[in-house]
């Protein structure tokens, strides 16, 4: 198993993003190619799972769009992200929030966690 | 159909130059000693044997061992025969470096063991495909295997319950997608039969 790692971490290079969890939330900017032209779009939404790890980790953004639930799945090591930009830290109990998916309006808010000086 | 004997590591995913998401196989492959070459006039055929893996001397009998140091190298676990590699000689060690990224190779490895399974895991049956209307305990089971008293037999060759996995598996046309010489890794595009740490052999 380390040995793949190893040779995985060799072959695919992750760039360093900002720390993020579920609960956060984020404006994700990424490349997308249309036919041979490649332009950017960015995606904001909240982060309801983080899997894997190393250079096949993923994550999951979920926003409501024109009322429906859309969730994209990003693959850190992608050579498509471009930026990654934590807007709101989330409080939230666990690492994977999709009771989120059942949730719309008000009861899927999520708290923003405070932030303690230390002193 | 040059070759070389190598090991799978395991599987992971490597981004291509376009930034596709290749699943890939990593493979330790080589390096690897001649140990034997015949020729049509002593053996009837020509061909070229191989040996990778280094094994301890305690577990190696006294007529292999003569065999290994005629070629001047350590006993190899593994031995392998490959026909018409271009040039060798006796004792020449055979590297990842007769691969090039980009070409397409074929794995053959021993699928992993699945013991003594039915009709649908061994053959892809559909099964019954329902569980009501009078379906109890036939869910999975294979159906008719012929008529009756005409031919009265059951055809040879049938599809049936059986030993299943365990067997020399053939995989064509695998990409090389990239070749790592100073670490002897092969990484290939796709899947390759057997388990992690098993013997492979990639042929070209």
């Amino acid at each position: 198993m380390d040995k793949i790692k190893e040779l995985a971490n060799e072959l695919t290079q992750v760039n360093e993003w900002p720390e993020f969890g579920a609960g956060d939330t984020l404006n994700v900017t990424y490349k997308i190619k249309e036919g041979d032209k490649e332009r950017l779009q960015s995606f904001k939404g909240t982060v309801i799972q983080r899997r894997g790890s190393g250079t096949t980790e993923t994550f999951t953004i979920r926003k409501i769009s024109g009322g429906t639930g859309v969730e994209r799945i990003f693959p850190l090591a992608s050579p498509f992200l471009e930026k990654i930009v934590v807007e709101k830290q989330g409080a939230v109990r666990r690492a994977r929030i999709f009771y989120l998916r059942d949730r719309t309006g008000k009861s899927a808010r999520i708290k923003e966690r405070k932030k303690y000086s230390t002193k | 159909m040059a070759g070389i004997i190598g090991k799978k590591i395991g599987m992971t995913s490597v981004y291509s130059a376009e930034g596709k998401n290749l699943p890939c196989t990593l493979i330790e492959a080589g390096p690897c000693v001649v140990t034997q070459i015949k020729s049509e006039e002593k053996d009837g055929y020509n061909s070229i044997q191989l040996g990778f893996g280094e094994k301890k001397d305690k577990h190696t009998t006294k007529a292999l061992k003569g065999h290994f140091s005629k070629a001047g190298t350590s006993p190899k676990k593994k031995i392998v025969e490959f026909k018409s590699f271009s040039e060798a000689n006796l004792g020449d060690v055979v590297t990842v470096d007769i691969f090039n990224e980009g070409e397409f190779v074929d794995v053959v490895g021993t699928s992993k063991g699945k013991g003594f399974q039915g009709v649908v895991k061994r053959h892809g049956f559909g099964g019954v495909g329902q569980a009501t209307h009078g379906q109890h305990n036939r869910m999975r089971a294979p159906g008719s295997i012929g008529a009756a008293s005409y031919p009265a037999r059951v055809f040879k060759g049938m599809k049936m319950a059986g030993r299943t996995g365990g067997d020399r598996v053939k995989m064509i046309n695998l990409q090389i997608v990239k070749v790592m010489p100073e670490k002897n890794i092969l990484v290939v595009k796709g899947s390759v039969p057997g388990a992690k740490g098993s013997y492979l052999i990639i042929e070209k």
